[in-house]
């Protein structure tokens, strides 16, 4: 039988979260900044209509905004991640297998449905009754084709939402008019060697010889090929070719001075990390840790950034959080004012997949499940109710988030007030 | 001369339950969950907020300050008590059908009649499914 993929993700989600609570904001163009209030990072189509773009610093935009009478809001990611499990609760019930890829999309098995058109309507109706978040609904054999047909369904309004590239002809037209930059997983640096070979469009990457695609672009080009062409390469929950890297940054809601706090936060980033690759199954070969001052703000300035290599790919907290603090030790210089740091593992490997160290010999069983604990406590008593101890502490460095919304649907004294 | 070689620790479980002593309690074998108020009151959790009620008219169904369980998933019906959405503000309103067309109505006689003009825009968020009052307010 052939598979039908599903994906399905949330039309401007951060937006349409703060609007199901705030109906004032539906029509009004609407922004959401990163945390610290630094740049854009979701816009209503309105916003975007006025020229807003993704990653727009604030400040440059402030003026902008107010005379535009944009709405600007800090992000408030206790209401986005519950209005996400609430979305994928929905899909729960539309599908026996749901892969949750990201905080507003989600891969739903639909294989050997009569009509999986009008179960994706009736799924996009319900999402939007029960939760008030608008989606839309790709269909396809593979994952990669599902994505496809999500991005024109998100494009062209007159398929109200859902697109479905099950048919040939259908989808040949579709591969053909789209740039191959905007395939799931060629990334920059993939779509400048894939134009320099000739192909430009999805099709004619779907139409490229799977060894030609091999050689130039590894084996992920050639899973992109098969993928394009409908044969399946992605198994059902694996993680996609374009998921290489994982990154946790933040900008300091006041600059740091002391490398201790800077340790301290860059602990807490690798925490999170660990968490992001253990939910996607992956493990991090190594980890660079960045810093940088203000550049719009007065000198002096600075960047830098250091890097540790672990002995076997790990996505272990307390491996990633030892990495972590030297690397950042190895950057750190003194009198700067850093204002953001990050710390970024990239070249993830699955996690099944590690290749064993003979040095490395640590026990990788304990250590995986006192990790199913660290995550099992905080999915239960929130994020950061558990932490490594040098994440700990009084945060200096935690954000400005001046102009977030209340957190509706999970603080009792924040629920939304109805006039009577 | 060999060297020492320590084996790893073995690991012992750590029982979950206290052994006691005494007669065993006879209602062991008929142990239930307690009452979770939330069970009685949401029925379709992915669909289901709470709502807080601000204003008097209402009463006395709804009080201010009363907590409003509202299931978006339900279809209002004649007689419901809804939260809608009356050009962009969210209000507590009684439902009703009037000639086949959806109405919305205050409950307190005192209060003013809920008016709404030709373009007044209206829809309704979601059905309050049940509300919750605190007879001695806590907070």
């Amino acid at each position: 039988m052939t598979p039908v993929i599903a994906l399905s993700d949330g039309n401007c989600f951060y937006v349409s979260c703060e609007r199901v609570f705030d109906p004032r904001l539906e029509g009004r163009p609407t922004v959401v900044l990163s945390s610290n209030d630094g740049n854009i990072i979701a816009r209503s189509p309105e916003a975007k209509a006025i020229g807003l773009k993704m990653g727009d610093p604030f400040f440059k935009i402030r003026a902008l905004c107010a005379r535009e009478g944009v709405a600007a809001l800090s992000s408030n990611y206790g209401l986005y991640g519950d209005m996400s499990r609430r979305v994928n609760a929905v899909y729960e019930q539309f599908a026996p297998d749901v892969v949750v890829y990201s905080i507003d999309e989600s891969f739903l098995d639909f294989t050997g449905l009569a009509d999986p058109i009008g179960h994706a309507r009736t799924l996009r109706a319900t999402v939007r009754q029960w939760t008030g978040i608008p989606t839309c609904v790709g269909l396809g054999p593979t994952k990669t084709l599902a994505k496809v047909a999500n991005h024109l369904a998100k494009r062209t309004p007159d398929l109200d939402g859902v697109c479905d590239l099950g048919d040939l002809a259908v989808r040949d037209k579709a591969l053909s008019g789209l740039p191959v930059a905007d395939v799931w997983g060629v990334g920059p640096a993939y779509a400048a060697r894939l134009v320099a070979m000739g192909v430009t469009t999805a099709a004619e990457l779907r139409d490229l010889d799977p060894r030609q695609a091999r050689s130039a672009l590894s084996v992920v080009g050639e899973r992109l090929v098969l993928e394009l062409r409908g044969q399946p390469c992605l198994s059902w929950d694996e993680i996609p070719a374009g998921r290489k890297g994982c990154a946790v940054t933040r900008s300091f809601g006041h600059p740091i001075l002391a490398l201790e706090d800077l340790l301290q936060a860059v602990a807490s980033f690798a925490c999170r990390v660990g968490e992001k690759l253990r939910r996607n199954g992956v493990a991090a070969p190594r980890l660079t840790v960045f810093m940088h001052t203000n550049p719009f703000g007065p000198g002096p300035h600075h960047s830098a950034n250091g890097a540790v290599t672990f002995l076997e790919a790990t996505a272990d907290s307390t491996e990633l959080v030892a990495g972590a603090r030297q690397a950042a030790r190895k950057a750190w210089r003194n009198g700067f004012r850093y204002s953001k740091a990050g710390v970024v593992c990239e070249g993830l490997v699955l996690a099944g997949q590690v290749q064993a160290s003979l040095l490395g010999a640590r026990d990788r069983e304990r250590s995986e499940r006192l990790m199913a604990a660290l995550d099992a406590s905080n999915r239960r008593f929130g994020r950061g109710s558990v932490v490594l101890g040098p994440a700990a502490g009084r945060s200096r460095w935690t954000q400005k988030a001046e102009w977030r919304s209340p957190r509706y649907t999970t603080r009792i004294d924040e629920v939304p007030v109805a006039r009577a | 001369m060999r060297p020492v070689v320590f084996g790893p620790l073995l690991p012992l479980p750590l029982v979950g339950f206290r052994v006691c002593c005494g007669f065993p309690s006879p209602a062991d074998d008929w142990i239930e969950d307690a009452i979770d108020i939330s069970r009685l009151v949401i029925t379709n959790p992915a669909a289901t907020f709470l709502w807080r009620a601000a204003g008097d008219c209402m009463t006395p169904t709804i009080a201010d300050g009363d907590f409003l369980v509202c299931d978006r998933s339900l279809v209002p019906v004649a007689g419901d008590v809804v939260v809608a959405v009356v050009d962009g503000e969210p209000t507590v309103k009684r439902f009703r059908l009037s000639r086949g067309r959806p109405q919305l109505s205050h409950d307190n006689p005192k209060a003013e009649p809920f008016a709404p003009s030709a373009s007044t825009e209206i829809s309704v968020w979601g059905v309050v499914a049940w509300s919750l009052r605190a007879h001695r307010p806590t907070r």
